[in-house]
């Protein structure tokens, strides 16, 4: 303890806040979920209410689960990350309560705008321009924490992890302000400066880096710190890490196209989308051996540690799904899956299975060294929390593959005499039992949060730990010890 | 000089730059500075940092 004078304090009362946020907006965002998907099952769900009708809260669902718990579980992390391992402390706590208070306003606000029915219509980019402005200032102060403390580091490297934080953090301020360019009529309606195709074109520049660098790059900066730090082993190798940064964030910016396949969108800017797309594959994957491969000669931690596990079965996920992502944006296939279940399916599969197990693994990781505690409350119940989650995601993915392709072979389908072969309700029809799994996917996801916020508030407030757990865990070295 | 020029020179620099980041990435005499750089998330592990 004599060396605390010369050692860095680190700022961790605004980790800890956003901490516990991403598991509250973990719960509310994911219930908005079961909900919608029960409206979708039992269309009596919304009650007649317009706040409760199913175009209005599927956004807040939307907005919730991205950028209120996964925008928390990145504040989280990345503010922690870059003061471990620049070790600094943050370059103001003023700043840094702003941030906090800022964003949480930001959700606040989303959650009232929403279900009255304020949108300005762009997906993912729906709140109107007064909250526009507002993240828009709250993300330029949190750039400005972030890199202030990059510069005031102690280290002579920048770590990976912080340039994937980077790079998000930089990318999201360019994407929000220009998409969310608007000429107000009044407090609560505005329309965006772009027309027609150009105004479609910037959506989906917008809407798909949302997916590459928010969801993305931003998690991977996780991944580069936490599967690394909970395997007790440095990563697999760093000069791949490297090569992975440059070229990801060199190919994403180029793949929005093909959310607008077959569209007025010009053919050769289609064409170039599904290339960009196409090439893709060769960084997701390579971060994603990256990581796996930082576990090699400790793969018997992963029998029992099952922090361990959420990390590492969220990089299968995010294996799965830029592999389906790729292979979606082939215009082939992608006249097949455009517009059904198949793509919240395959969202899905990257948003249950890549980003929130990752969060997950990451806040389990980080709520014990929050709190002063030895380890959360029940590795049990963390357990459990990973086959509800891992069940509940293949569930849900598995039923929306099914109902897509039903949808699109239906969709296709034409007589001997160029008739549609089924009407569009038959194909709504037949989409019913997928629907009915969807639901039971997706619940048993949010229940498992809700064991998570248990196990949370058991560890803040016992000083104990859960007994039985303890005597499992114990190796035979510690025993003999 | 035609547009299309420049469009094929910027794929051809970006392939020349994607070559560089790979060969400076992967030259031996940055072995070292990458290895002590890798072990960066384990470099403070004294438990006086606790923060506050």
């Amino acid at each position: 303890m004599t060396s605390s004078i010369d050692q860095p304090a680190y700022n961790y009362k605004v980790v800890r806040q956003f901490t516990v946020m991403t598991v509250v907006w973990g719960v509310v965002g994911m219930l908005v979920g079961v909900l919608i998907a029960g409206q979708l099952v039992w269309p009596a769900l919304n009650f007649d209410v317009p706040w409760l009708s199913f175009g209005r809260l599927r956004p807040l669902h939307t907005n919730a689960v991205i950028f209120a718990f996964g925008g928390c579980a990145l504040f989280a992390s990345s503010l922690f990350v870059v003061q471990r391992t620049c070790q600094t402390r943050l370059i103001s706590d003023r700043l840094a309560a702003v941030v906090f208070w800022g964003w949480q306003l930001v959700i606040v606000l989303a959650a009232i705008s929403l279900p009255l029915g304020y949108t300005s219509g762009k997906e993912y980019a729906e709140l109107e321009w007064p909250i526009d402005i507002l993240i828009a200032v709250v993300w330029v102060s949190y750039a400005i924490l972030f890199f202030g403390t990059i510069t005031r580091r102690k280290t002579s490297h920048i770590y990976v992890a912080n340039w994937f934080f980077g790079a998000f953090i930089v990318t999201v301020a360019v994407l929000h302000i220009i998409n969310s360019l608007a000429v107000p009529v009044s407090l609560t309606k505005s329309y965006s400066v772009y027309a027609g195709a150009v105004d479609a074109m910037v959506q989906w520049w917008y809407g798909h880096n949302a997916v590459g660098f928010f969801l993305t790059a931003g998690f991977l900066g996780i991944m580069y710190y936490f599967v690394p730090k909970q395997a007790e082993r440095p990563v697999y190798s760093y000069r791949l890490s490297i090569v992975h940064f440059w070229s990801l964030i060199a190919v994403y910016i180029w793949a929005g196209p093909h959310h607008l396949h077959f569209t007025a969108l010009p053919d050769w800017a289609q064409s170039l989308g599904m290339v960009m797309s196409l090439l893709l594959l060769a960084p997701s994957w390579g971060g994603m051996i990256n990581g796996i491969m930082t576990l090699s000669g400790a793969w018997h931690k992963l029998r029992t540690d099952p922090i361990l596990r959420f990390l590492v079965v969220s990089l299968s996920f995010y294996g799965m799904s830029t592999f389906e992502g790729p292979m979606m944006s082939i215009k082939t296939v992608n006249s097949l899956s455009h517009y059904t279940d198949w793509t919240i399916g395959h969202v899905h599969s990257g948003a249950l299975g890549w980003v929130a197990m990752i969060s997950i693994g990451c806040i389990y990781h980080l709520v014990p060294i929050m709190f002063e505690r030895e380890r959360m409350y029940s590795i049990r119940m963390i357990n459990i929390h990973f086959w509800m989650s891992t069940i509940g995601t293949v569930l849900y993915i598995a039923s929306m593959w099914v109902n897509g392709i039903i949808q699109g072979l239906m969709w296709r389908a034409y007589n001997a005499d160029s008739s549609l072969s089924y009407s569009f309700v038959q194909s709504v029809e037949a989409s019913y039992p997928g629907y009915v799994v969807r639901f039971i996917g997706g619940a048993i996801f949010t229940a498992g949060m809700l064991l998570m916020a248990w196990n949370l508030y058991l560890t803040v407030t016992r000083t104990d730990t859960d007994d039985e757990t303890t005597t499992e865990e114990k190796t035979p070295e510690a025993v003999s010890a | 000089m035609d547009i299309n020029f420049l469009r094929a020179l910027s794929t051809l620099f970006i392939f020349l730059a994607f070559i560089g980041i790979c060969v400076w990435a992967y030259s031996g005499k940055r072995k070292s500075a990458f290895e002590e750089a890798a072990n960066l998330p384990f470099a403070d592990e004294d438990e006086s940092q606790r923060g506050n």
